[in-house]
């Protein structure tokens, strides 16, 4: 019997749990660099890739127990030598894999501000010596974290080979295709032919399920909703998880996703460090400033615990090997940390709160499109809001680092109830830093039939941009229609065939579709023709196709029909098929950054 | 020579590292190593992640004090331990001392806690009444005061023992040179 391996491919941190050998699902420790020329197991693996050349960490530091002397390292030792090391540092790979503003397989980490790849590579002279030095793709840096996890796994597991278990990777809820399909690809690249991709939020939701065991019915009822509020260092992620009746079993339905809001922990720990920093009223060393960050992580920890003291002292110790006599001394008051970040990052709101969008201006720097609104409680009523229309959830479920700290529990569903008039529930979860891997193995044994599934299927529906006929007029674009192709909650496994419609492709040209999800329209059925600039309608990358000649004339108009197929590994794929019935198309996400 | 031996071996088992060769000697008879099957060729896995990776094998000898340098190093490391304990105090008040300490504790706690799992060795309450059992171990228990006659004796419990039931120190590489248990930084401008 093969295993299941869970893999919470994470911002900041990654973590491996194993189902399938007969014991509840339970996390694997993961061997890597820890220093120069030093391995040993941790917990998790650090999200990070360092790529340094021969004289910041000679090749011969950088040896895992299966390899020779690598170039490049990641885990521990790559975060710890990287905040050193900046400019060779690949951090949050994952946010970037679903930034649409860059080409996502092209070579652009560490990112370097405004420079472009191509400027980069074709910079030559005393330039050069500047911006050395070897970079990867979102989706490379990816797979080398999964390369690690999969050969620390098969180190340890010489005769269950990863490859050969069932192998299930999380992605954020707010994954748009395009994120999921790179997810997909760069887990090929790290040697995993077949996996399966699963949203984080559920796989959180599935270790609750796991822990509790049968008595999960006891804590929920028909008709009750769950919050699954999840937040990371870098990310917040929330989804909501319907309880209904059928046939008189409990049965669990996701009836809705967030969008990706590039929110979380390391926000925190640096506004702290801000206001720590403003009081100390002298300037710090980017390396002294760090080590402030850092003691602010600690403090916040301490300070929104179970009973905080009321004061934490923070020191930055001295950079020389004169410790004592170098050492800056701060403090972190309580008054200060829950004024900062209980109230400034969970405001007390009210449910009809909407988050602060960012407007669109002319030039925008490029980089990850972090929030713009820093209150996660108004990005959270917006959400409930966008999602159930004025209903308010009855359960929550917490996840994330974040989310172990008691105050900001407290916060938040402090604020649920007030927006729900009556009690709302805590449900009680795993490990919050391991529960998503945990959760994504019991997954995998849930897919082999033992426990009860939450049934979600497409987080969004989808629609394919479509020009409308109509007389040309000087400086406007002919409007555009948008036709659903996958309504929400298309399940794993299916697939829709559109209504003959007069859609054709050219032969021989590239023919590129514009493409649009929607969080909220669920009424919206495959064929449904609406406005592309219908509230709600977000655009994504778009998808393209060349369609070769073969039997056909260059230049051919051929009559298409199109078709919607959610894999079983939880990829959206769009094809384009020939009203002849000779050929059809797989439409393919456009990575190149957009305009 | 043996004596040599005996502590490399030690410090090669506390690390997980293998036996020396000289050691196999001593090793009972149905231990003896057999002729070894050539190893297995193992599939370099980051492959399709980097172009080329050299694969080197180990040329120096690994030196029994590796072990404990690089345990220093750690200390070092993650809790500043050697600047600490280099540095004079005079001078210092205590709460700059204290300060400083806070940090030195906690990094050096991470260590110990990372890579050493202790427990005491007699349970019970320090300052509390114990029984040193019939046929206890003289290195587990330490007997302060005269023992009388045969034990069981009876005496107060002054101090636990620690007693480390596991040990998950760091596998080390070959080739680096442990005696420098802190590189000089230099900041480039």
């Amino acid at each position: 019997m093969t295993k299941v391996l869970g893999i919470d491919l994470g911002t900041t941190n990654s973590a491996v749990a194993v189902a399938g050998d007969g014991e509840p699902a339970h996390a694997v420790p993961i061997t890597q660099v820890t220093g120069p020329g030093e391995t040993a197991e941790r917990p998790t693996l650090p999200s990070f890739l360092l790529l340094p050349t021969d004289h910041e960490v000679p090749g011969s530091a950088l040896q895992l127990p299966w390899s020779g002397p690598l170039k490049y390292v990641v885990g521990t030792y790559a975060r710890d030598r990287g905040a050193e090391l900046p400019h060779r540092l690949v951090s949050s790979a994952k946010s970037w894999l679903s930034n649409s503003g860059i080409d996502r397989t092209a070579q652009v980490l560490p990112f370097r501000g405004a420079q472009r790849a191509s400027e980069v590579s074709s910079a030559p002279g005393e330039a050069a010596l500047e911006i050395d030095g070897e970079r990867v793709s979102p989706v490379n840096a990816s797979a080398r974290y999964l390369a690690h996890l999969r050969a620390a796994w098969d180190f340890a597991n010489e005769d269950e080979p990863a490859g050969e278990q069932d192998v299930l990777i999380t992605v954020p809820a707010s994954f748009d295709p395009v994120a999921r399909e790179l997810t997909v690809a760069a887990a090929r690249e790290a040697g995993f032919d077949k996996v399966t991709l699963l949203e984080e939020p559920q796989a959180a939701f599935y270790a609750y399920l796991a822990a509790r065991g049968d008595a999960w019915r006891n804590d929920l009822a028909p008709g009750d909703i769950v919050l699954v509020c999840d937040v990371g260092g870098g990310t917040c992620d929330f989804s909501l998880i319907a309880i209904s009746d059928e046939g008189g079993t409990l049965s669990l339905e996701r009836i809705a996703v967030g969008d990706h809001i590039l929110l979380g922990g390391d926000n925190m720990d640096l506004a702290l460090s801000a206001i720590v920093q403003r009081d100390l009223g002298r300037p710090l060393d980017p390396m002294q400033q760090r080590a402030l960050v850092q003691g602010c992580r600690r403090a916040k920890e301490q300070l929104l615990g179970d009973q905080p003291p009321k004061s934490v002292p923070v020191s930055i110790l001295g950079r020389g090997s004169k410790l004592i006599g170098g050492t800056i001394k701060a403090e972190v008051t309580r008054e200060a940390a829950e004024a900062m970040l209980v109230d400034g990052f969970f405001p007390k709101v009210e449910a009809t709160a909407r988050a602060e969008r960012r407007k669109s201006v002319g030039l925008r720097e490029l980089g990850l499109p972090y929030a713009h609104d820093p209150a996660i409680t108004r990005h959270l009523a917006d959400f409930l809001a966008r999602s159930l229309g004025g209903k308010q959830p009855t359960h929550v479920l917490f996840n994330g680092g974040v989310m172990k700290a008691a105050k900001l529990q407290a916060r938040v569903v402090e604020l649920l109830r007030a927006w729900a008039g009556r009690d709302v529930k805590v449900l009680a979860g795993a490990d919050l830093d391991l529960a998503v891997a945990l959760g994504a193995a019991h997954y995998g044994e849930v897919r082999r039939g033992k426990g009860v599934r939450i049934r979600g299927g497409t987080a969004r529906a989808y629609y394919i941009g479509i020009e409308t006929a109509m007389p040309a007029i000087p400086g406007f674009a002919p409007p555009v229609k948008a036709l659903c192709v996958a309504p929400q909650g298309l399940e794993e496994g299916s697939t829709v065939e559109l209504p003959d419609d007069e859609l054709a492709v050219v032969v021989g040209e590239v023919s590129e579709f514009r493409f649009f999800a929607a969080a909220n329209r669920k009424d919206d059925k495959s064929g449904a023709l609406v406005d592309a600039d219908t509230d709600g309608l977000t655009e994504l990358s778009p998808v393209e196709k060349q369609i070769e000649a073969e039997d056909r004339k260059t230049g051919d108009l051929v009559p298409v029909r199109l078709e919607a197929h959610v894999t079983e590994v939880g990829t959206l794929e769009l094809w384009c098929v020939a009203r002849d019935g000779h050929g059809r198309w797989k439409l393919e996400y456009s990575v190149r950054e957009r305009e | 020579m043996r004596l040599v031996l005996a502590f490399a071996c030690f410090f090669r088992i506390l690390f997980g590292k293998k036996l020396p060769p000289e050691a196999v000697k001593f090793l009972p008879d149905d231990q003896q190593p057999k002729a070894l099957p050539p190893p297995k060729e193992k599939v370099v896995v980051e492959k399709v992640v980097v172009e080329k990776i050299v694969v080197e094998k180990p040329k120096t000898a690994q030196h029994h004090r590796d072990g404990a340098l690089a345990l220093l190093a750690l200390l070092q490391r993650e809790g500043r331990l050697v600047d600490f304990l280099r540095e004079p105090l005079d001078g210092f008040s205590d709460a700059d001392i204290g300060a400083a300490a806070r940090d030195v504790h906690r990094g050096c706690k991470k260590v110990l806690e990372q890579h050493l799992v202790m427990e005491p060795v007699m349970p019970g309450a320090e300052e509390t009444k114990v029984n040193v059992p019939k046929g206890f171990d003289p290195a587990e228990i330490r007997l302060v005061g005269e023992a009388k006659g045969e034990p069981p004796f009876s005496g107060t419990l002054r101090h636990h023992g620690w007693r480390v039931t596991e040990t998950k120190l760091p596998a080390l590489a070959d080739g680096i040179d442990r005696t420098v248990i802190a590189p000089a930084e230099v900041e480039l401008a």
